[in-house]
């Protein structure tokens, strides 16, 4: 009481004290399952607390539980929004660890599927960082490309988004020659058409500027020291792509540009994701110009399953199907770390192998874990209604970040 | 090297450098799949970790993993994954601890370890000093224990319902309708101790030219593996009569199987 008679204003010397919102956990624009608490002095952010894990499904102990095959559809799970990325690092490092050779072909139809996914998580976010600034015309028609992404996914592998066609050694099937020339088609005609027709109406758009120029301005330096990646590192100047850097399966001979923002902002973000997605395109044609004829899986019978046909006249081929389909293969042991450049950044998987049939340790390093973090700073100072302009730049799934 | 994973080309005296800038804090440094992972000691962490980023120029912390060793002592593994943006080169950075002594926090050095040092805590209960916001992260408010260590069940401890009656979330026992299926894949030509009906007195006196029985501690177990139940006394089947046949079936057999009388005159 004797606090309220100390602050109890004074003519012409109003006190008004902060006051603590949440935001979310249900929010349409809090993407997902995440609650902000968030300390406002009037409209202005003064901390911001993001409490995450309410979409914890313990997904690195069930893989503790499963054979190296049987964990990889949790993978699937993690970044929904582009599920053959997240396989992408599980699987490079199982092979790691195995010391596996993949054939040509399954590595060209890799990053043809891991481009592909670029294009449709970028669509994705772009579509609601848009959404959440205030616009509704272009998400619809970004949505166009983002079902067909997802339509070409499941000629490939069976499935619109949970996949699992990534595997050890490989892909699990080859595509058909019809889904190539598709392809092919698409990214000639129509990707362009409906991506540069919504991109016309933002890119320039006053209202759009308005909201996302010069908020949550990160330096080179900050984005260093909060572990940032992929297109928040880009963001902020400095040009640090995996794919160029450390390349993996046949990304060294491919032939692209990284963007690169100058000042570090929702904006900049934003247009490094879009040019990404031209940049994909240029990825996939080349993959598919260059795409040899060829086996899609290792020919490593103690890891990759037989063919079916084969199955029919091999004993030895039976005993292997068996042999991979309940016990699996074993892991020699040994630990490695591996990092792919997923369409949000640096997605790692810290695996450990005690030799046996199950991983004994599968570390996850998502993306969202250091980019949220950082929230925090992006955006003290900044009004209430530029969070959902600074969440939406950092694209952040829950699934990959609760895991 | 045939695999596809990303292409990490570790300098030549990469090794000689660390080695050199961590001097006797070092325990250990090691290359293998391709990976340079240094071992140090707990309490040297922090020193360890300035060297690193200024002297060696691994300005980022991409990612802390806690491991979970329960036959070693100390328990716990912690590790650092670094990344140098400047030498395109990763390392690792490999420490033990228990559940009693504290890690030092690398708050100071990289802020983003906050985050990565409360889901190692959260997940295996390892403490870090300096750590000013040690909360949980991943788990739900007022969980108790440590999901990832390797004696915390898979299916948890308890399970949660919104009850009807209550009007509120009800946190209950777990209840299973059917046991999680563990299959040990473990073979037997590869030293699994099965002790087979029959074969109970083997290990007493294993005759010329068996092979050779591992001992407990060699023979690598699953993590968490229930005690397995007492071989059934084994079924044999000595004499005829043990196995049921003989005069008394066969005339069974007989009754059974006789032909019924046809019935006549359906067609006539």
């Amino acid at each position: 009481m004797s606090m309220q008679q100390d602050l109890a204003p004074t003519t012409g010397d109003e006190v008004i004290q902060n006051y603590t919102i949440n935001f979310g956990p249900q929010h349409p624009a809090a993407h997902g399952v995440l609650r902000l608490v968030m300390e406002l002095d009037g409209e202005i952010v003064e901390r911001l607390d993001p409490h995450i894990g309410l979409l914890h499904r313990g997904t690195e102990k069930l893989i503790e539980y499963k054979t190296y095959l049987q964990a990889l559809p949790y993978f699937d799970r993690l970044d929904y929004a582009s599920p053959m990325a997240m396989e992408h690092s599980y699987v490079l490092a199982v092979e790691k660890l195995l010391d596996l050779e993949v054939p040509i072909r399954a590595q060209y139809l890799r990053v043809l599927f891991a481009e592909l996914t670029r294009i449709k998580n970028h669509t994705l976010n772009i579509a609601h960082h848009i959404i959440d600034v205030g616009a509704m015309t272009p998400p619809l028609w970004l949505y166009e490309i983002r079902e067909d992404c997802m339509a070409f996914y499941e000629r490939a592998s069976g499935a619109r988004m949970h996949a699992a066609w990534f595997r050890p050694g490989g892909v699990h099937q080859d595509v058909p020659l019809k889904l190539l020339t598709d392809i092919a088609e698409w990214l000639d005609d129509r990707m362009p058409r409906l991506f540069e027709d919504a991109m016309s109406l933002v890119v320039d758009n006053r209202i759009f500027k308005q909201r996302n120029v010069d908020i949550a301005i990160v330096s080179k330096e900050d984005a260093i020291k909060w572990g940032f990646s992929g297109p928040m590192i880009r963001g902020a100047g400095i040009p640090w792509d995996i794919r160029k850097s450390q390349p993996y399966d046949v990304y060294a001979k491919m032939d692209f540009d990284i963007p690169v923002g100058t000042r570090g902002d929702c904006y900049d973000r934003f247009m490094v994701r879009v040019e990404e997605v031209r940049q994909s395109v240029r990825i996939m044609k080349q993959c598919l110009q260059q795409m040899p004829e060829g086996p899609v899986c290792s020919d490593d019978r103690k890891v990759s399953p037989p063919k079916r046909a084969e199955m029919k006249q091999s004993m030895e081929a039976l005993i292997h199907h068996f042999k991979l389909y309940t016990e699996g293969f074993k892991v020699p042991a040994g630990s490695v770390y591996v990092a792919t450049e997923s369409p949000k950044g640096e997605f790692g998987v810290y695996l450990v192998s005690d030799g046996t049939n199950k991983p004994y340790r599968c570390k996850i390093r998502p993306t969202a874990f250091s980019h949220l973090q950082a929230m925090d700073f992006m955006s003290r100072g900044h009004m209430l209604a530029d969070t959902t302009a600074i969440l939406g730049a950092l694209d952040i799934v829950f699934g990959e970040c609760d895991r | 090297m045939s695999h596809s994973a990303p292409l990490i080309h570790t300098p030549d005296g990469t090794i000689a450098a660390i080695t050199k800038a961590l001097g006797s804090n070092l325990v250990s440094i090691e290359e293998a799949n391709g990976e340079v992972a240094v071992h140090i000691h707990r309490d040297s962490l922090v020193e360890c970790m300035i060297k690193l980023r200024d002297e060696c120029a691994y300005q980022q912390l991409m990612d802390m993993a806690g491991v979970d060793w329960p036959d070693r002592d100390p328990r716990f593994e912690v590790v650092y994954c670094l990344l140098s943006l400047t030498k395109n080169h990763r390392i690792r950075v490999h420490l033990a601890t228990n559940e009693d002594h504290p890690v030092p926090s690398v708050t100071g050095i990289w802020p983003v370890a906050g985050w990565l040092e409360r889901e190692v805590f959260d997940m295996y209960g390892v403490l870090f000093s300096g750590n000013s916001d040690l909360r949980r992260i991943l788990t739900d408010y007022g969980f108790s224990g440590h999901p990832q260590r390797k004696d915390f069940p898979l299916s948890g401890y308890v399970e949660l319902r919104y009850s009807e009656e209550e009007k509120r979330v009800k946190y209950e026992p777990v209840q299973l309708a059917q046991d999680f299926r563990n299959f040990d894949f473990l073979s037997p030509w590869e030293g699994a101790d099965y002790v087979l009906p029959g074969d109970e007195k083997t290990g007493e006196g294993a005759g010329k030219g068996a092979t050779q029985r591992m001992t407990a501690d060699e023979v690598k177990k699953d993590p968490v593996k229930p005690s397995s139940p007492p071989p059934p006394t084994p079924k044999t089947t000595d004499t005829a009569a043990q196995t049921g046949a003989g005069k008394a079936a066969n005339k069974e057999a007989v009754k059974r199987t006789a032909r019924k009388p046809k019935a006549t005159g359906d067609k006539a």
